[in-house]
């Protein structure tokens, strides 16, 4: 009996062993560009896309359905890579968990208001930018706030662990910070006046002001003081990938696809299509 | 390893928790006097308050927490403005506590009450007797023996309270679950360390807590 069952675990560990060597050998193929990568994924039919799912105008799910700019970013890449966008897997991503989804597997791409930067680039690769937001704040119509140096003693309402609240607690701790779990409620908050601000990135809040229910109450002060290039998180051995991302962004940005997908959605309001920077597509791994 | 090194990743920890030992704290004073006049009203011989009592008790304790600390701010702060600080930080502590103390009560007022029952009734009947009003039975004869049988019960409801406390982090205080979602938001690779180091110091709180609950239940027990 006891020999029987020592000969069990020794099987099993000689088994693990073999599975992690495995695992070891396909990443490495993975880097060269064929089979693990998002080429020949999308050569087996099918994409998973790691994507917000409560932001208005980037990424918002109703029901099953998603809708946004970084969909439609994400349909563009679909299509470069020769897949019909209903062959598209959406998975709705937070902030917290896109490096280990993507280091996990458990999506090939995140497009996800996504920022570049240099602690994210040790765990993934980033095609793009597609886009480059800033941080800025959104106040009600008649406020006269100009920028965050005139937000001291003020409230300014963001959401907690997220990159703009630490921004403000660094940067102007001379502004009261509220900070809720969702930016949802921190609209709400403006809307009630426990708050005189609420700061991300000049593209979500610009989301919020367009909502149906919000239209006419708040404004974007339009004055970003922050940088934040948006990226496609993919795997960080996947070279290939991700300059055929930046193949596809580039050739989107001439044939007016980019703009198209902007015109309907973020820029339902009006805001013209930003120049897409084809100049900057310099963040793959070398 | 910077997560570990990092002298900005402890204050985030260490104020996090002093957070949560503070709502705690707080909670835990607010909920057991709130508790006691509650499990008052529900034994007293006046109608009125017995059903106020039982309505209390019926209603906060079958509300989910994330609802009345989410009224705290939204209905008491910014619909009938009630602002109990200046600071956003402090304000949002106190709506916590009000919030802790209000739901946790009804779990002190019915342990409290089934301690009442493990009284014998032939204790108030011999105090009412020697002509004790209502308020000194319960005050010098029932409460006393009530409360020793009920610490251990009561040890569970403030074991609880420390760990809802965690909620108060949906209205912005930066307690530990809002530390640990920064901390996540910066070292995404390193998210199952952070869990274990949090998960853990609830526990290394926790269980001697419920330890020495235990240890006074036997040693104040009224022996019978």
């Amino acid at each position: 009996m006891r020999i029987s069952r020592m000969a069990a675990v020794a099987t099993a560990a000689v088994l693990a062993l073999s599975v992690a060597a495995c695992g070891d050998g396909s990443d490495g193929a993975g880097g060269s560009g064929s089979g693990d990568g998002i080429v020949g994924k999308a050569a087996g039919g099918k994409l998973v896309i790691g994507v917000k799912s409560d932001q208005p105008g980037l990424g918002l799910q109703t029901g099953t359905t998603y809708e946004g700019f970084d969909i439609e970013v994400g349909k563009i890449i679909a299509k470069g890579l020769g897949l019909d966008a209903s062959k598209i897997e959406w998975k709705t991503t937070v902030s917290a968990n896109r490096e280990p989804f993507i280091e996990q597997g458990q999506v090939d791409l995140v497009i996800a208001t996504y920022t570049i930067n240099d602690d994210r680039k040790k765990k993934v690769a980033f095609g793009g930018p597609y886009y480059v937001a800033g941080q800025d704040l959104l106040v009600k119509t008649d406020s006269t706030v100009t920028g965050p140096e005139a937000m001291e003693g003020k409230k300014v309402c963001s959401v907690a662990g997220s990159t703009p609240a630490k921004r403000i607690k660094e940067e102007y701790p001379k502004v009261g910070l509220q900070e809720f779990d969702s930016y949802s409620k921190c609209v709400q908050a403006l809307g009630t006046g426990q708050v005189d601000a609420v700061t991300t990135d000049d593209i979500i809040l610009a989301g919020y002001a367009a909502q149906a229910e919000y239209a006419g109450k708040f404004k974007v002060v339009g004055k970003p003081f922050s940088s934040e290039p948006y990226g496609i998180g993919l795997k960080k051995t996947d070279t290939a990938g991700c300059t055929k991302i930046n193949e596809i962004l580039k050739a989107a940005a001439d044939d007016g696809s980019y703009k198209a997908a902007w015109d309907a959605t973020l820029g339902k309001g009006g805001t013209p299509a930003p120049t897409f920077d084809a100049t900057k597509l310099t963040n793959c791994p070398a | 390893m910077d997560l570990l090194s990092d002298p900005d990743n402890l204050d985030l920890y260490l104020t996090g928790f002093s957070w949560i030992l503070r709502l705690t704290g707080a909670g835990a004073l607010g909920a057991l006097v709130l508790g006691v006049i509650l499990a008052g009203f529900r034994v007293s011989p006046i109608p009125v308050l017995r059903g106020f009592g039982a309505a209390w008790v019926n209603t906060f304790r079958n509300t989910p927490l994330t609802l009345i600390v989410f009224f705290c701010y939204f209905g008491l702060y910014s619909t009938l403005g009630l602002e109990l600080s200046e600071e956003i930080d402090l304000n949002n502590f106190w709506l916590g506590v009000v919030g802790l103390a209000v739901y946790t009560s009804s779990f002190v007022c019915e342990a409290i009450r089934s301690g009442i029952n493990t009284v014998s009734a032939g204790q108030s009947e011999a105090a009412r007797a020697l002509g004790l009003s209502f308020f000194q039975v319960l005050r010098m004869i029932v409460l006393p023996q009530a409360a020793r049988a009920v610490i251990a019960p009561l040890g569970s409801v403030f074991i609880a309270l420390a760990k809802n406390a965690t909620i108060v982090g949906t209205i912005g205080l930066a307690e530990s679950s809002n530390a640990m979602k920064t901390l996540i938001n910066d070292n995404g690779s390193q998210v199952i360390l952070i869990f274990v180091i949090f998960a853990g110091t609830f526990a290394a709180f926790l269980i001697p807590t419920g330890y020495l609950f235990g240890w006074l239940a036997n040693r104040l027990a009224v022996k019978r």
